[in-house]
């Protein structure tokens, strides 16, 4: 990413400024923008901003409605909804980035290879549909039910989950990204500033890093935002299922799964961790859409 | 297309056949013993008898031999007796449960209709929905249907079934006064049998929710395919000869454009349906559905090996078989891509 703000100095008119122009003009996309940074500035320096500590239980003040000393009210031990939501926000977003930051580099690194090496191409493609024949939410279950015990043991209860979490995830959503820069890759290497740079000695290395990846950047780019939504809804889908963190340790989907269970008496309880894991979805793929018709050189400037 | 159906067929099985291993695997090389949690008070020779009870004494790749001529073999084959009345399955040994002593495929067998009913018929809801918003949507771009259409569609898509359940959960079940006509039970109640009509009602109750759910979700990602492949269609040069010609509005958009369009949509919806198996899972859950995601999660939380190894592998099965009737299909609508 330290190409872009390099060429944004250089230049006084690059091709990131027009990007931004074609972005601003979406307006469901800035706001999704400005709704994710929102949830991001809030769960991280939520913690300073509202004191209770997430765990402490105040058994007197069990079930309660919002009020002024508990926006979001209490849960069954006394715990404070809000404090809980940063909490859980944390981990939601936390494993959503790590677990497509890790998706990312394994889809680029396989499509780039797969792309640049005619040799790697054939076996890397089979590997791809290999993966995407997976059944991958029953695969994902399955992972979790096996290392769970074995990972916290290593890394400490929660870390541990953390780790299984981000590599189960990673390692079972990087397949379209991979197909998409492989193809890009594959048109790029034929053109005439590749055969170029050959010319002049360039080694695989230099060609990759400096003439292939960026530009493939930018279904990179919208494949980033689609897999923060993907790992949000699985990691919230694997608590929903109780196969995710332990109890003590909130996310999003783990209070969605706890207040569940108080459905009938405390229906308002699950709108806090529901809204925030769809309205934090639906502004991240609002920011792909835009993003998507922003890199586009055909949509732009039109 | 004949040769090619015949090549894609014959790649699929070996694609199955790894897709079994890599679970085998991942299932027999994974740390934990299914013996763990019995009392410690057992003796280790007990333990160990219990162990080789399971199958569990023979080297891994002997079980796995075992099991691929159990689920791919003696599975049919029992199936095929059980169907006919030949005697062609013998005295086999069958993939068994553990938590349930009994044969997985016959668990199976009882869990499936349960999960076609619920999912198959959110899938047909949710694409005869689709379908028609996302021609509109297409036609009429940027008008307020369309913009209306693109919104809840990109809302079906982002919201999580999960969230959508519980939602309708506590709008219809709990919300709801129980007296009221619109009430509907939050519980799926698989003892039900439809023998007359009023049977037929609560069938058909209890079953809008979970439906509605479902078919939401497809209805979302349906008809975002339909709507850009109209768009494809609707501005190329044969839709403006067809105008020329002086066909009437209904023919060119019916006939002409809407042929041409449901090629990549059909396929499309034939690919998703092994998913819309995985997301039922979840709506299972929330609505407490005894079909196969129920059976997997129990099977999963009782380290029952066989049971998630079969069900896994029958996920893979379905996701392998529709990736083929689509590729078929793609030929089959569209001659200028066959592959011979």
């Amino acid at each position: 990413m330290t190409d872009i703000t390099e060429i944004q100095e250089n230049a006084s008119r690059s091709q990131w400024w027009d990007v931004w122009d074609q972005f601003k003009s979406h307006r469901g996309a800035l706001i999704g923008a400005g709704f994710f940074l929102i949830i991001v500035f809030g769960v991280t320096f939520g913690p300073w901003l509202w004191t209770i500590d997430p765990t402490y239980i105040d058994i007197r003040a069990r079930n309660q409605g919002p009020s002024f000393a508990h926006p979001f009210g209490t849960d069954q031990l006394g715990r404070d909804t809000l404090a809980r939501m940063i909490k859980g926000g944390q981990t939601s977003m936390s494993v959503g980035l790590v677990a497509m930051a890790l998706a990312l580099f394994l889809g680029t690194f396989i499509g780039v290879v797969a792309g640049f090496f005619k040799k790697l191409d054939g076996p890397l493609m089979r590997l791809t549909d290999l993966f995407l024949a997976l059944p991958l939410l029953p695969l994902l279950l399955v992972m979790v039910m096996l290392f769970r015990d074995t990972l916290s043991s290593i890394f400490g209860p929660e870390m541990g989950i953390f780790v299984l979490m981000v590599t189960a995830i990673g390692i079972t959503s990087w397949m379209p990204t991979a197909r998409i820069v492989r193809g890009d890759v594959l048109a790029i290497k034929e053109r005439e500033f590749v055969l170029a740079a050959r010319s002049i000695g360039t080694s695989n290395q230099k060609m990759i890093m400096r003439h292939i990846l960026p530009n493939v950047l930018s279904p990179i780019m919208v494949s980033a935002t689609l897999g923060i939504a993907n790992a949000i809804i699985t990691e919230s889908a694997l608590s929903f299922l109780g196969l995710g963190f332990p109890p003590d340790f909130p996310t999003w989907g783990r209070l969605l799964f706890d207040s569940v269970d108080y459905l009938q008496q405390y229906p308002e309880r699950v709108m806090w961790p529901g809204l925030a894991i769809s309205f934090t979805v639906l502004a991240v793929n609002y920011v792909g859409d835009g993003l998507r018709d922003a890199l586009d050189p055909r949509i732009r400037g039109r | 297309m004949l040769n090619f159906t015949i090549r894609r067929l014959l790649l699929a099985i070996p694609t199955l056949l790894f897709i079994s291993l890599i679970i085998f695997l991942l299932l027999t090389l994974a740390p934990g013993d299914p013996t763990a949690n019995l009392p410690l008070s057992i003796p280790p020779e007990v333990k160990q008898q219990i162990r080789e009870s399971l199958g569990l004494g023979q080297a891994w790749y002997i079980r796995f031999v075992l099991w691929v001529k159990a689920f791919y073999i003696t599975e049919p084959l029992y199936l095929i007796e059980s169907l006919t009345g030949w005697d062609v399955y013998g005295d086999q040994q069958r993939v068994l449960s553990w938590q349930f002593r009994s044969p997985v495929m016959d668990i199976v067998t009882q869990r499936l209709p349960q999960t076609l009913w619920v999912v198959g018929l959110a899938y047909l809801v949710g694409a005869l929905i689709a379908v028609p918003i996302g021609i509109i949507s297409a036609y009429r771009q940027y008008s307020m249907f369309d913009q209306i259409g693109t919104f809840v569609s990109m809302i079906g898509f982002s919201v999580p079934t999960f969230f959508t359940g519980v939602l309708l959960i506590v709008i219809f079940s709990v919300w709801m006064p129980l007296d009221s006509f619109f009430w509907l039970p939050s519980i799926y109640d698989t003892t039900l049998e439809v023998t007359n009509w009023e049977t037929f009602v609560k069938q058909v109750r209890q079953m809008i929710l979970p439906v509605t759910v479902l078919a939401l979700f497809n209805a979302a990602q349906i008809s975002r395919f339909m709507r850009a492949s109209m768009l494809d269609n609707l501005n190329q040069d044969y839709v403006r000869t067809a105008r020329a010609k002086g066909l009437s509005e209904k023919t060119v958009v019916f006939v002409h454009v809407l042929r041409n369009s449901m090629i990549p949509v059909v396929t499309v919806i034939a690919l998703g349906v092994p998913q819309v198996f995985g997301g039922a899972i979840i709506t299972e859950q929330v609505f407490k559905v005894n079909g196969l995601g129920q059976l997997l999660i129990t099977a999963i939380q009782a380290s029952d090996i066989p049971t998630v190894q079969t069900l896994t592998v029958i996920f893979a099965a379905l996701i392998i078989f529709f990736n083929l009737i689509a590729d078929i299909l793609y030929g089959v609508l569209d001659p200028r891509i066959r592959y011979d």
